[in-house]
C-alpha cells in the first residue's frame, strides 16, 4: 500500500489542508473576527520550536547519549519562568514601537541603526541556513526511506544523486512555493500573518499526537510498557552508556550547562521564535496561560523519547540504521503502514512548521533591514518618487524567500553529510545565541551603543564562522581537513576546534564559550569607550524604562521641525495604499477629537512620530526613519538637549506632583460645577423669554380676529366696503397666525434637533431658479428689477432640498420686502471659493444698521420703525435660516452698503465634488 | 363735548379694530404709533382715557404710563392697558404704575366698550 504516490498524494493533501486553514484564518481576521486570539493557540504556535529535528533528531541524540538530549528542552522551559520579566518587556516594547522582526528590534534599540538591522539580518540568514537544510535533510531522508518499504534501507549519501533528482531540492521548490503562497500574499501594516499563525497551531497538534502515536506504539504495544523497555536496555551491555550520561568526563557538566543556556537563548532568538511569540501575539496576558501551557508541550513530546530510543537499539543491530530514523522505521519493520505515513506527515509537519516561519522571518528583515535601506539609500533608483511600493516590497520577500530555501539547499549538499541532525541544528542555536548581549543589554542597559552592538555581533559571529561553519566545512571536504588538525598556517594555539588551547569540550561548548567572550566583551568595552548619540539615548531610555509609562508619546518629546500634512498623508499611503493611510489618520484625528478630514490635523511631532511608527509596521524602523526624514525637515536635537528633556522628565517629584494634582481637579471640578450651574440658569431664562414671546406673538393676531369677527357679528350696519376690508384683515392675520405657529414649531424642532434632514447633492442654481419662479408674481406686482448672476455650472453641495429652498425663499421675500418701494432691484449671485459655495442676495433697499445686524438674526426681532407692512413677517425667518445654514456647515451673515443690505451665506461643497476640483 | 380717547399701539390692524370700536361710540380718537408719540400726543391731544399696549418698540407702555402719572396735569386721565401678557405680575405692576384698567389680547369687545364707557364716567 505505501507505495511512492500515496506517500506524494497524503503530502499534498496535507499541504493542502494547512494552507486552507491559513486562508479561513487570514478571511476571519480580515472580518475582524480574529481566530487566533486565543491563549491556547498562542503556546501552540510557540511549538514550532519543535522541527523536524526533535521529531527525528531527539530519539537519535537519546539512541546516542540517553538523556543527554535533554538539555536542549530544559532551556526552553527554565527560560519560560524567567519569560515573565524578559519577554514581556519585550512583548511591550515591541508593541508600542511597532517592531516588525528581531533585526528591527535591535536595530530600533540602537538608534534605528539600519547598519546594525543589516547585520543582524546577515547573521541570522546565515546562520539559520544549516537549521533549514536540516529539515530538507529529514524530509527527504523520511520520504526516501518509507518509498523503499517494505524494506528498510538508509538513503545514499548527500551528494551522491545528480541535483535534478534530489529529492531534497524538490522538497525545497516546494516549500518555497508554499510559504510564497502563505506569507506574501499582501501587506499587512503590523506584519501580522493570522492565517500562519493558525496553520502552525494546527501543525503542533499533528506532529505531537504523530509522535505520541509512535511513542505509545512503541512502549505499550511492541514492548510492555515503560518498565518492559528499561529493563531490556539495562539487561543489554551495548546499551549502558545511554543509561549512564551523566558520569564520564568532567567536560560533561560543561556541556550540559552550555546546551542548556544555548537553547534558553534560542528559544527568544530564534527569528522564528521572535516572530510567532513576538510579531504575531496579540494579547500580553496570552503570555500568563503559554508559561505553563509549553512547557507542558515539552513534556509531552519528550516523554517517549527514551523508549524510542531504547527501541530501536535493542530492534535493530547496530550501526545498520541511522537513530534518526528509529521513528519512522520501527513501525515500518513492524509492518504498521498507516503508523508509518501518519509518522511521515508528522515529520513533514515540523518541517514545514519551521520552514515556514523561519523564511517568513527571514525574508521580511531581508526586505525591511537588508534590501530597502539600500534601496532607499541608492539616489540612482529614485525610489522617493514611486506612488506605490507595495509591489516592490513583496516581490523582494518573495525573492528572499526562494532564496534562502535554495541556500538550504545548498548547504545541505556540501556540508549535509558531516553531521547528524542535531550538531546541524546547535550551530544554528549558536548563532542566533549572538543576538543575546545586544538584546538583552539593549533593554536592561542604557549604556549599550550601537558601536557596542555592531561590535559584539562581529566578534561573535567571527568566532561562530571559526569555530562552527568552518569545521563543518572541513569535514564535508570543501576545506583542508588540515585546518583543524594544525590551526592556519601551523598555529596550534589558533585550532578551530581548541581554540587557545580550550581542550575536552564538546564542540558546541567550545564555541559557545569563546563566542560568547568575544561577544560580550566587545560589546561592553566598546559601548562603555563611546558615548550614545542623542538618537540612541532616546531609544535606551524608551526601550529600558517602557514599563515606567514613558508612552509612545515619549517619542514625540524629542522631536523638532516642520512637516507638512499632505506630504505625511502621501508617505504613509505610498507604503500602506490609501485605505491603510486613511484608517490611520483617522484613528489619530479621533483620538484627538478632530473631526478629520473636516478640520485639519495639526501638523506637529505627534503626528510625524505616529506617521513614522506606522510606517515602520510596513517596512522596520530603519527604512521608515529614511523615509520620514525625506519628507520633513528636521531640526537636529543637541544631546545636551535630549538630556535635559530626559532629566527634567525625572525630575518630577511624584509627591508634591500628586498633591499638586489632587488640588487643581477639585479647583476644576467646582469652576465646572459653577459654569455649568450659570448655563443652566441661562438657558432657562432664555426659555422663558422665548415663551412669553411666542405667546405674545401668538395673541397679537388673535387680537384683530377676535375683534373684527365680533365687530362684524354685533354692528348691523357695516357697510359692504367696510364688511370687506374686516374680512380682509381677519384672513390675512389667520394666515399670519397659521404661519407663525408653523414657524416656531419648524424653529422648536430644528434647535432640538428633532428635525428631519435629507441629504442630497443638491444644485443651488436650480435652488435659487426656483425661489425665483416661486416669487415671479410678487416681483412683477411690485414692479421689482431682479437679476440672477450665476455660473453657468455649480458644483453640487450635499443639503437639505426643501431647506434650502426656504431659506432662498426667506432672504428672497425679506429683499422684496425691504428693496427700494419705488424702483426696487435685487440681485443673486452664486459663486464659489475655495472648496465653498456662496450665495449673496443684494436689494437697494435703506439696508442695516451696523448694530442691527446681529439682532436681526434673533427670534421675533425685526428691524425698527421703516417698515410699513409689519404683519407680513414673523420675526423667525432670518433665525431659522441661520440655524439650517450652520446645521450644513454655512455661515450665514449681512453687510450693508449704502445702497442697500447684502444677504450672504456660505455653504461647504460636497468632499467628492471638492476633490475633483483639486485633481 | 365728545370724549377723547388715545390709542397708543403698533400693531394697525389692532388699532383699526379699536378705532373702530371707538368711533362705534361716537368718541374722538387720536392714534399714536409708539410710546413717544403716545407721550407726545398725551400732550397735545389731551385725551380722556387712554388704550396703552404695552409691547411696544422703544419705550414699553409701562414706562409710558408711569410718565403719564408723573405728570400732574394728567391727573384725571384715565389709562386702560393692552397686552398679550396676562401674567398676574404683570397685572399688578400695570396697575402699580397707575393704570386704571388692564385688559389682556384677545379681549372681547363688549367687554372693552363697557370698561371704557364706564372709566369715563367716573368722575375725574
Amino acid at each position: 500500500m505505501l507505495q511512492g504516490w500515496v506517500i506524494v498524494v497524503t503530502s499534498f493533501a496535507y499541504l493542502g489542508l494547512l494552507f486552507a486553514i491559513a486562508y479561513y484564518a487570514d478571511k476571519r481576521a480580515d472580518a475582524g473576527r480574529s481566530v487566533i486570539a486565543s491563549p491556547y493557540i498562542y503556546s501552540l504556535s510557540l511549538a514550532v520550536y519543535a522541527t523536524a529535528w526533535t521529531f527525528y533528531g531527539s530519539v537519535g541524540r537519546a539512541a546516542a547519549d540517553g538523556v543527554g538530549f535533554l538539555p536542549i528542552y530544559i532551556g526552553p522551559t527554565l527560560m519560560i519562568a524567567l519569560w515573565w520579566v524578559v519577554m514581556r518587556k519585550i512583548l511591550r516594547i515591541s508593541k508600542a514601537n511597532r517592531i516588525t522582526s528581531l533585526a528591527d528590534f535591535i536595530a530600533s534599540r540602537y538608534g534605528k541603526s539600519a547598519l546594525l538591522g543589516g547585520a543582524v539580518t546577515v547573521i541570522a540568514v546565515i546562520g539559520i541556513v544549516p537549521y533549514i537544510s536540516l529539515q530538507l535533510k529529514a524530509v527527504s531522508n523520511g520520504f526516501l526511506i518509507l518509498m523503499q518499504y517494505p524494506e528498510i534501507v538508509m538513503p545514499a549519501k548527500v551528494g551522491a544523486v545528480p541535483v535534478a533528482q534530489d529529492t531534497a531540492l524538490w522538497v525545497a521548490l516546494i516549500l518555497a512555493l508554499f510559504t510564497i503562497a502563505f506569507g506574501t500574499r499582501h501587506l499587512d501594516a503590523a506584519e501580522h500573518h493570522e492565517g500562519m499563525v493558525a496553520a502552525i497551531a494546527f501543525e503542533s497538534l499533528v506532529k505531537l499526537l504523530a509522535f505520541l502515536a509512535v511513542g505509545v506504539y512503541v512502549t505499550f504495544v511492541v514492548y510492555d510498557g515503560f518498565g518492559d523497555v528499561f529493563a531490556r536496555a539495562a539487561a543489554n551491555p551495548d546499551l549502558e552508556p545511554m543509561l549512564t550520561p551523566l558520569e564520564g568526563v568532567a567536560g560533561n557538566y560543561a556541556n550540559w550547562v552550555w546546551l542548556t543556556i544555548l537553547s534558553m537563548l534560542a528559544i527568544m532568538f530564534l527569528p522564528r521564535q521572535f516572530q510567532v511569540a513576538v510579531v504575531e501575539n496579540k494579547d500580553e496576558r496570552h503570555l500568563n496561560k503559554a508559561i505553563w501551557l509549553f512547557p507542558l508541550y515539552m513534556l509531552a513530546i519528550n516523554v517517549f523519547v527514551l523508549p524510542i530510543a531504547f527501541g530501536g537499539r535493542l530492534h535493530f543491530p547496530a550501526g545498520i540504521v541511522d537513530a534518526d530514523t528509529y521513528v519512522l522505521t520501527i513501525p515500518m519493520a513492524e509492518k504498521q503502514e498507516l503508523l508509518a505515513l501518519l509518522v511521515f506527515i508528522g515529520g513533514l509537519s515540523a518541517a514545514t512548521g519551521m520552514v515556514i516561519v523561519e523564511t517568513i522571518a527571514l525574508s521580511t528583515m531581508v526586505c525591511n533591514d537588508l534590501v530597502m535601506p539600500v534601496l532607499l539609500r541608492m539616489r540612482s533608483l529614485r525610489l522617493n518618487e514611486r506612488p506605490d511600493l507595495t509591489g516592490l516590497l513583496l516581490g523582494i520577500r518573495r525573492g528572499a524567500i526562494v532564496a534562502i530555501l535554495l541556500l538550504g539547499y545548498l548547504y545541505f549538499r556540501l556540508a549535509g553529510e558531516a553531521y547528524a541532525l542535531v550538531s546541524i541544528g546547535l550551530i544554528s542555536f549558536a548563532a542566533v545565541a549572538q543576538f543575546a548581549p545586544a538584546a538583552l543589554g539593549g533593554i536592561f542597559w542604557k549604556g549599550g551603543t550601537r558601536r557596542g552592538a555592531f561590535a559584539g555581533l562581529l566578534a561573535g559571529f567571527v568566532v561562530w564562522a571559526y569555530t562552527l561553519l568552518l569545521p563543518a566545512l572541513a569535514r564535508s571536504g570543501w576545506l583542508p581537513i588540515g585546518l583543524l588538525e594544525h590551526g592556519p598556517w601551523g598555529l596550534e594555539l589558533l585550532k578551530p576546534l581548541e581554540l587557545f588551547g580550550l581542550k575536552g569540550l564538546d564542540q558546541i561548548t567550545h564555541a559557545m564559550i569563546w563566542s560568547m567572550v568575544a561577544n560580550l566583551g566587545a560589546y561592553v568595552a566598546v559601548s562603555l569607550s563611546g558615548s550614545p548619540s542623542a538618537e540612541e539615548t532616546r531609544q535606551a531610555s524608551l526601550f529600558v524604562d517602557v514599563f515606567r509609562g514613558a508612552g509612545s508619546a515619549g517619542g514625540a518629546r524629542f522631536w523638532r521641525g516642520t512637516a507638512s500634512v499632505p506630504q505625511l498623508y502621501n508617505l504613509l499611503a505610498r507604503f500602506l495604499g490609501s485605505v491603510g493611510a486613511d484608517e490611520a489618520f483617522d484613528a489619530y484625528a479621533r483620538a484627538r477629537g478632530i473631526a478629520w478630514p473636516r478640520e485639519q490635523l495639526p501638523a506637529d511631532a505627534e503626528l510625524v512620530h505616529h506617521v513614522e511608527t506606522q510606517l515602520a509596521g510596513a517596512i522596520g524602523a530603519a527604512s521608515a526613519r529614511i523615509m520620514v526624514a525625506s519628507v520633513v525637515k528636521e531640526e537636529a536635537l543637541s544631546l545636551e538637549e535630549v538630556r535635559n528633556i530626559l532629566d527634567e522628565a525625572s525630575q518630577v517629584v511624584m509627591y508634591s506632583h500628586q498633591l499638586e494634582q489632587k488640588s487643581h481637579e477639585l479647583e476644576a471640578a467646582t469652576t465646572e460645577l459653577r459654569a455649568a450651574n450659570e448655563r443652566l440658569k441661562e438657558l432657562d431664562r432664555l426659555k422663558d423669554d422665548f415663551l412669553s414671546t411666542v405667546t405674545h406673538e401668538l395673541r397679537t393676531p388673535l387680537t384683530s380676529i377676535r375683534a373684527f369677527t365680533e365687530i362684524l357679528n354685533q354692528e348691523p350696519e357695516i357697510d359692504a366696503a367696510q364688511r370687506q376690508k374686516f374680512l380682509g384683515i381677519v384672513t390675512k392675520e389667520t394666515e399670519r397666525l397659521t404661519r407663525l405657529i408653523n414657524q416656531v414649531l419648524d424653529l422648536a424642532k430644528i434647535e432640538s434637533g428633532r428635525a428631519d434632514w435629507h441629504e442630497t447633492r443638491v444644485d443651488m442654481r436650480e435652488v435659487i431658479l426656483d425661489a425665483a419662479g416661486a416669487m415671479e408674481q410678487v416681483l412683477q406686482e411690485k414692479a421689482i428689477r431682479l437679476e440672477l448672476k450665476l455660473p453657468p455650472r455649480a458644483p453640487p453641495v450635499r443639503a437639505d432640498l426643501d431647506r434650502m429652498t426656504q431659506v432662498m425663499l426667506n432672504l428672497l421675500s425679506n429683499a422684496v420686502k425691504f428693496c427700494d418701494q419705488a424702483a426696487g432691484r435685487i440681485e443673486i449671485e452664486l459663486s464659489e471659493r475655495a472648496g465653498w459655495l456662496r450665495v449673496d442676495v443684494r436689494d437697494n433697499g435703506p439696508g442695516v444698521a451696523p448694530e442691527d445686524r446681529e439682532i436681526i438674526f434673533e427670534k421675533f426681532r425685526q428691524v425698527g420703525d421703516t417698515l410699513t407692512e409689519k404683519p407680513h413677517g414673523t420675526g423667525l425667518g432670518l433665525p431659522i435660516s441661520r440655524h439650517i445654514i450652520e446645521r450644513h456647515g454655512g455661515r450665514i451673515w449681512v453687510e450693508s452698503k449704502d445702497e442697500g443690505a447684502c444677504f450672504s451665506f456660505t455653504l461647504p461643497l460636497a468632499r467628492d465634488a471638492a476633490l475633483d476640483k483639486a485633481a | 363735548m365728545p370724549h377723547r380717547i388715545l390709542i397708543a399701539d403698533d400693531e394697525p390692524n389692532i388699532v383699526a379694530s379699536l378705532e373702530f370700536l371707538m368711533r362705534k361710540c361716537d368718541y374722538e380718537v387720536c392714534v399714536a404709533r409708539d410710546g413717544d408719540e403716545a407721550l407726545q400726543l398725551a400732550e397735545t391731544f389731551r385725551p380722556d382715557l387712554v388704550l396703552l399696549d404695552v409691547m411696544m418698540p422703544r419705550r414699553s407702555g409701562f414706562e409710558v404710563c408711569r410718565l403719564l402719572r408723573e405728570n400732574p396735569a394728567l391727573r384725571p386721565m384715565r389709562i386702560v392697558m393692552l397686552s398679550a401678557r396676562g401674567r398676574d405680575v404683570e397685572v399688578g405692576k400695570g396697575l402699580a404704575l397707575g393704570a386704571d384698567a388692564y385688559v389682556t389680547k384677545p379681549f372681547s369687545t363688549k367687554e372693552l366698550v363697557a370698561k371704557v364707557r364706564e372709566l369715563l364716567l367716573q368722575p375725574a
